[in-house]
């Protein structure tokens, strides 16, 4: 199974994101080996939660562990199938750490606001 | 004389000065006003139009024929918004991030998209005593301004005189409004929250290749630095508007500065003097 944790950087040691959407990396964890593939996110000045939602959708991911997601990074997220863990804090190593233990509560609704990370 | 009234900060009197202006100007020129600022118009607050025309203006959004859909994500793809996605084998659509481009329709190999009409707002058209007079109002959870803007400046009648009301800001539905206008008056105050938008506000103007003047409201409320900056970048001042109890007491009261204190009639004749100055 593969994860995807919102980050500022591309390691273990980096910081994990708050920001679903505009989140500079998504570190792809697999849960099994715990190797990471970083992702670099890329979102434009449009949709940012759709674009964030459509990328870990292709690739793979099960779950996301991040800080928070808007509405339509939720609506994509939910219609993929993929779960959300909100309230990452730390590093990456941290948040897939508490992820790990239940420390981190699940979303069943949005929890931010659109254009919260951007700009219009 | 296609004239927009802008200012970047909000709230610095981009009303007070265009309806103002608009009346004056009515006195001797066939005259429209449109407000633009269509997520909170006020401007009819102090005109009072009667207004006998109203159209509702919409966008054009995809619809999916899931029976020609091949689930090729080629429409996802190609949306430069991201309003539409391709999750779990099927494609989501985001009316509220749609910009009705149609691009979807054309990438789209199986003619798999339909569109339909999103109504984003409503426009009315009236009359205030001799000025010819235009407003609209963005929907509720709406975010897209600028066909609304757009709508209104291509319905709106002809005149000697056209003074636009614009949005508060510096982004789309201010470039909505101030795109094609002769002129632009940037209403500020002496604040540092006014002159820093003020920065902004010339920034656009000079993207958008208008002549610029300014109006300070609220004069001698706080300090010299929008004077000092719009010497230094040769904006002409056109009009200067006090910090006076009286006149905050005329917009409080909804009632044109004009009329409960008949002497701005000149300063305000003068500014649209000065506005023709600036395109000459």
């Amino acid at each position: 199974m593969k994860i995807c944790v919102t980050s500022s950087g591309q390691t273990w040691a980096a910081a994990a994101n708050p920001s679903f959407g505009r989140a500079p990396y998504f570190l792809v964890v697999d849960v099994e080996t715990e190797s990471i593939d970083p992702v670099k996110n890329d979102p434009g000045v449009h949709g940012a939660g759709v674009q964030a939602a459509q990328t870990a959708a292709d690739r793979g991911v099960a779950v996301v562990v991040t800080g928070s997601v808007g509405p339509n990074a939720f609506q994509g997220l939910a219609a993929a199938g993929i779960e959300v863990y909100i309230g990452a804090t730390g590093t990456v190593r941290e948040a897939f750490d508490a992820y790990r233990a239940g420390k981190l509560s699940r979303a069943t609704a949005p929890t931010g606001s659109p254009h919260r990370g951007g700009r219009r | 004389m296609k004239l927009a009234v802008a200012s970047g900060k909000g709230g610095t009197g981009k009303t007070l000065v265009a309806v103002n202006l608009a009346v004056v100007l009515s006195s001797e020129w066939e005259t429209t006003l449109i407000d633009c600022d269509v997520e909170a118009p006020n401007a009819h607050l102090f005109l009072r139009p009667t207004l006998v025309e109203r159209d509702v203006v919409s966008k054009r959004v995809p619809r999916i024929d899931e029976a020609r859909c091949t689930e090729c994500g080629a429409c996802a793809e190609a949306c430069e918004f991201h309003a539409l996605a391709f999750v779990g084998g099927r494609a989501l659509i985001f009316e509220e991030l749609c910009h009705g481009c149609g691009r979807c329709g054309l990438v789209c190999p199986n003619d798999a998209i339909r569109e339909t009409d999103h109504p984003l707002g409503e426009i009315e058209r009236g009359q205030a005593g001799a000025i010819a007079f235009a407003h609209g109002r963005l929907r509720i959870g709406e975010s897209m301004a600028s066909p609304i803007i757009g709508e209104l400046k291509r319905s709106a009648p002809e005149s000697e005189w056209v003074v636009l009301d614009a949005p508060p800001g510096t982004a789309c539905p201010v470039i909505s409004a101030l795109h094609d206008v002769d002129a632009v008056l940037l209403v500020t105050e002496p604040t540092p929250f006014g002159l820093h938008d003020l920065r902004a506000a010339v920034g656009v103007a000079r993207e958008l290749d208008l002549p610029a003047g300014v109006v300070i409201n609220r004069d001698g409320f706080r300090d010299n630095d929008v004077e000092r900056y719009c010497a230094e970048e040769g904006l002409p001042v056109l009009l200067r508007i006090p910090f006076d109890r009286r006149i905050a007491e005329a917009g409080a009261d909804v009632r044109l500065l004009i009329d409960v204190r008949p002497e701005w009639k000149e300063p305000f004749a003068g500014l649209a003097a000065s506005v023709k100055g600036l395109v000459r």
